[in-house]
């Protein structure tokens, strides 16, 4: 599938890269989702993959998560090449846009079902605490609000302390206040050492989180960095306006 | 292989909660012991659950089926983003509706046969068969909606190719058989029309359920033919295996093909 020779020189790579995705492309029927993407995840870091709608976010997130297989190229996370063998994926932890659990059972069941599968305990039980899910645990789903099935939604993540996050649209459906707790949470988490790569359409959220950036336009990576550096090299010091300019470099 | 065995018993206790499969149950359960009450008992309440079960199993299991992995999807990709086979998975999700399913036609047929006492002497032998096809065209009919939902995106076209595929196989297909027959009229059919009747698993049914009830004999020459060959062993070994090729091969291909998705 990969010709070896895409693979970058290891040596130079500083700091350790959890997720390295080289060359990737992906077309859906005629659309060009991917188009030979390549950039890399920084362990211990918050990694923010931004783009206007349809840039190709959610196939790239996808496609680490081995949901979507890549037509070609190589996506490795953590030196486990994503080639649909199931394994690397005890240590990730990934929360969905939109939750969609089996409405007749409790959330404790759905927390009981994913211990099972992935044979190992949940030991991270802090966000069910500080957004109150306790008291909903023994509650069918199909009973549950919205907004608490999207913070079960966020709580599931981070319950088998994975070292990799993939969150997509995190904040998106919770009240300012669970939004606080889920960030406060994601730094942390990240303060343990775990690596976060997340999309969002909030810049300002972004820039209280992230510490790199991806920019996809287009199904191509228009930048892929530190925010301090997408900032200095278009000049500008919010993170909004700089966003703006690479939108408009790249259009122009 | 065990994951798909956890997978199977969390759905399994998801789909017993179901609305949806208790309506079902619930539902052929006063089908049935209106019919056993009121339709005469024996093998004509026999005959007459037949053509509920024909017409009503399929039906329910196609769009139950397509609803249910349609509905699953964004679960799906959680279950997916852990540590799972593919295989493993679908295997796990396709028994986790087919059981239940399954237990729902079990007991809703079964238990008015149980406090009736309608289920013994002659209307045994029947009796058995026609739960035997309720059991298979559950499982085929299943198989054949995991199939349509996950060749098609599309919730709503889904639910069309289902429902007209049922609308084929109870309805057209029997016109296309008689146009088949009245057309080739003066040729000799029976082979041929027992290849056609293999092909479609609610035929397959109602033939073998009308052989045991040995009302064969009213359908002329034809009938004959057919019981020579369904109501020997080799015949109803044929039509179990095609029964069963009805699921296995939507299933397979279904396997092949949840393996290979974009999700």
């Amino acid at each position: 599938m990969t010709e070896s020779h895409a693979q970058p020189a290891r040596a130079l790579v500083l700091p350790r890269q959890v997720v390295r995705v080289v060359e990737v492309s992906k077309r859906f029927r005629r659309v060009i989702a991917l188009d030979h993407v390549s950039f890399g995840v920084r362990a211990g870091r918050v990694t923010a993959v931004l783009g206007p709608n349809a840039a190709g976010k959610s196939t790239i997130i996808k496609a680490m998560l081995g949901l979507v297989r890549p037509d070609s190229g190589q996506i490795t996370i953590e030196d486990a090449v994503v080639n649909g063998a199931p394994e690397y994926r005890s240590r990730l932890g990934y929360m969905p846009q939109a939750a969609c659990f089996p409405v007749n059972l409790t959330a404790r069941e759905v927390m009981t079902m994913l211990q099972d599968i992935r044979a190992g305990s949940a030991t991270d039980l802090e966000l069910f605490d500080e957004l109150k899910l306790t008291p909903e645990l023994d509650q069918p789903v199909r009973t549950l609000s919205g907004g608490t099935r999207q913070k079960l939604n966020a709580a599931v993540a981070f319950l088998f302390r994975p070292s990799l996050l993939i969150l997509d649209e995190p904040t998106a459906g919770l009240d300012p206040v669970a939004s606080a707790v889920l960030k406060r949470k994601i730094l942390r988490a990240r303060d343990e050492n775990a690596s976060i790569v997340l999309t969002s359409h909030v810049l300002a959220e972004v820039d209280e989180l992230a510490e790199d950036i991806v920019f996809l336009l287009e199904g191509r990576v228009a930048f892929a960095g530190s925010v301090l550096e997408l900032k200095r090299s278009t000049g500008q010091e919010r993170l909004q306006s700089a966003v703006e300019r690479l939108m408009m470099g790249r259009a122009s | 292989m065990s994951v798909a065995i956890k997978v199977l018993k969390h759905e399994i206790n998801d789909l017993r909660r179901s609305r949806w499969v208790l309506g079902y149950g619930l539902l052929l359960l006063l089908l049935t012991d209106a019919l056993l009450r009121f339709g005469g008992g024996g093998p004509r309440a026999v005959v007459s659950l037949l053509n509920v079960v024909l017409i009503f199993v399929p039906l329910v299991s196609l769009i139950l089926g397509t609803m249910y992995l349609y509905g699953a999807r964004e679960f799906i990709e959680l279950l997916l983003a852990q540590p799972v086979q593919r295989g493993a998975l679908f295997l796990g999700l396709y028994g986790g509706l087919a059981l239940p399913l399954v237990c729902a036609f079990v007991v809703g047929v079964g238990l008015p046969f149980v406090w009736s006492g309608g289920g013994e002497g002659e209307v045994g032998g029947p009796l058995a068969i026609l739960f035997l096809t309720g059991i298979l065209l559950t499982l085929a009919f299943t198989a054949l909606a995991f199939l349509i939902s996950l060749l098609l995106e599309d919730r709503a076209k889904g639910l069309g190719v289902a429902i007209l595929f049922w609308l084929s196989a109870t309805a057209l297909y029997d016109a296309f058989l008689v146009l088949v027959i009245t057309l080739f009229a003066d040729y000799p059919l029976e082979r041929p029309l027992i290849g056609l009747i293999l092909l479609n698993p609610i035929d397959l049914g109602r033939v073998l359920l009308l052989l045991r009830l040995d009302t064969a004999a009213l359908m002329g020459y034809t009938g004959a033919v057919f019981e020579r060959f369904f109501g020997s062993l080799v015949g109803f070994a044929v039509a179990g295996g095609a029964l069963l090729a009805w699921t296995a091969l939507p299933l397979g291909l279904g396997f092949a093909r949840f393996r290979a998705k974009d999700f």
